[in-house]
């Protein structure tokens, strides 16, 4: 447990600034995670989204300021941390069930021991239970379909308890119905758990009934906040520093324009759809 | 047909079966990874550069298995130094293996020893282990089977899903070249037996028709070693069953591993119908 009481951030961010090849993808970032809480990154390609997760793994280091996770500098293998990449669908030969994926989650870094424990095997087998995936567990990953993937990615990650979890586009290439199961199981893991959850993401309006606040990446700026605060016409025309407006028809959130494409920045096709019509 | 247990009173053909079971177990053994890894051509590139440097060995110090041995390791890393992705590691094999090929048969033509020892680098020469070549398979075997059960599991995680392995802390670039290193070992072992050109029918086809039965990593990988066995061994007790005929053993081990894998091809097959007739039944 972190000792400095429980109003200290589990991510804290304070004047974190990232420079890349010469480009600035955010300075002065400001940024603190209370336990529980769902957050949600958007912004065009090439913001720093990925960035900012890596740098939350310890694959990254800051050009300026600091970043703690539970209280320490983000290392890498850290169990505090779970991950789930950006979705690369797993060859269909390859000689993996489901079950030895979330396994490698709790040992795959250890050496001496081709086999998982009996502890590690007895812990596979709830958490395959706790997220839904008990009747694909045996079967070659290869052959699930890519929200059964994504589930035992999640449940992969949560093996090491962490009290943080970062997903990367955890939601692209899925259907409706498997992108609602995929947020639903990271509500109920917040909830029940305690964990914070950051998560990269394209897609605005599936995430806004779970997410508690957004942070927004774009070329160089920055903004965070509730989804009121953030996703105004007046907040995301500062940040493109160009006419966006932001539209709310039927509970959904329509961004047109933003820079020079508003599909880069979002899958709003459907969405600009339904505001014409 | 000649008796095999009359054969097998010649210690030429004990060294042989020796040298083939320890071929065997660290084939079997690095199969699976090959596979999972994707790396069936650095696995042919590796065996075919082992030629020009068991020539050079040759050449050098009438030692044709040391000259592959050191020559394999170089090689390994040279691809794993030359290309960092995928893609790029292809083609530097491609490049690599190109010029070591034109080298190998350059140096040979310097060569005015037995003809067979050029062909034997080619196709195997079970029957020509020395005791000295067995003990040298023995340390080999020892140390390839002792660092791959230790590395086994990060090993695992690395090869199916790196962009998490990193996260976890696991020396995935490290492993890459340890694993290549082994691999290098392991192939030019196996080239001792089938030969540098037959060497896939060891270090790949257990683990392909492995996988046919299995997606546990333990039980494919247990497999795989077994399945390389029989072949190995099954295809050399059937060359001294056929020695009148003078068929090679490495081309009977090809053989038998080939069988094993058409075997369990069919054997999924069947299964799979089975499966999907009791599905059909059902509804």
């Amino acid at each position: 447990m972190n000792d400095s009481g429980a109003d200290a951030p589990l991510i804290d961010f304070r004047g974190a600034t990232l420079r890349l090849g010469g480009r600035t993808l955010w300075s002065d970032f400001e940024l603190g995670v209370r336990e529980g809480e769902f957050i949600a990154i958007l912004g065009p390609n090439g913001a720093g989204k990925t960035t900012l997760l890596r740098a939350l793994l310890g694959l990254q280091e800051l050009s300026a300021g600091k970043v703690t996770v539970a209280g320490k500098k983000p290392s890498r293998g850290s169990s505090d941390v779970g991950y789930v990449p950006q979705q690369k669908i797993f060859d269909g030969d390859l000689g993996l069930r489901g079950r030895d994926l979330v396994a490698l989650g709790a040992d795959g870094h250890r050496f001496g021991r081709p086999w998982a424990s009996n502890s590690v095997r007895e812990a596979t087998e709830a958490m395959i239970r706790a997220v839904g995936a008990t009747s694909y567990a045996d079967a070659p990953v290869g052959n699930l379909s890519g929200g059964e993937q994504q589930r035992l990615r999640i449940a992969q990650a949560l093996m090491s308890d962490p009290k943080v979890l970062l997903c990367d586009e955890p939601l692209t290439s899925l259907d409706l119905r498997h992108q609602e199961g995929v947020l639903e199981l990271l509500d109920e893991r917040r909830r029940s758990a305690g964990t914070a959850v950051v998560m990269v993401t394209h897609e605005i309006n599936p995430i806004l009934p779970y997410v508690d606040r957004i942070i927004y990446l774009v070329g160089g700026n920055w903004a965070v906040g509730t989804p009121d605060e953030v996703l105004t016409t007046e907040q995301l025309s500062n940040l493109y520093g160009a006419p966006v407006d932001v539209l709310r028809v039927r509970g959904r959130v329509i961004v047109v324009g933003g820079g020079e494409t508003p599909e880069q920045s979002h899958h709003c096709g459907p969405e600009m759809a339904v505001a014409q019509s | 047909m000649t008796n095999i247990f009359d054969m097998l009173q010649y210690p030429f053909a004990q060294h042989a079966l020796i040298a083939a079971t320890l071929i065997a177990l660290t084939c079997g053994l690095v199969a699976p990874f090959v596979v999972m890894r994707d790396m069936a051509f650095a696995v042919h590139g590796t065996a075919e550069l082992s030629f020009p440097s068991a020539v050079a060995g040759l050449l050098i110090a009438s030692d044709a298995v040391s000259g592959a041995l050191l020559g394999s390791l170089v090689v390994a890393t040279a691809f794993a130094l030359l290309g960092r992705r995928r893609s790029e590691s292809n083609t530097a094999i491609g490049v690599v293996l190109a010029f070591g090929l034109g080298l190998g048969v350059f140096l040979l033509s310097f060569y005015n020893g037995f003809s067979s020892a050029a062909t034997n680098i080619l196709f195997g020469s079970l029957v020509s282990a020395s005791t000295r070549d067995v003990m040298i398979l023995g340390v080999l075997a020892v140390l390839v089977v002792i660092t791959m059960v230790i590395i086994f599991r990060p090993l695992l995680f690395a090869s199916v899903d790196p962009a998490v392995a990193i996260a976890r802390g696991v020396p995935v670039r490290r492993l890459g070249l340890i694993f290549l290193l082994l691999l290098a070992l392991t192939v030019t072992e196996a080239a001792q037996v089938v030969g540098t050109l037959l060497v896939l029918s060891l270090a790949i086809t257990p683990a392909a028709a492995a996988r046919r039965w299995t997606a546990n990593p333990i039980v494919f990988t247990g497999l795989s070693v077994l399945f390389a066995l029989v072949a190995a061994d099954g295809g050399f007790l059937l060359s001294l069953a056929l020695s009148d005929t003078d068929i090679k053993a490495s081309v009977l081990i090809s053989f038998v591993s080939f069988a094993i894998y058409l075997l369990s091809f069919a054997a999924e097959r069947l299964r799979r119908d089975t499966r999907t007739a009791g599905v059909a039944a059902a509804t």
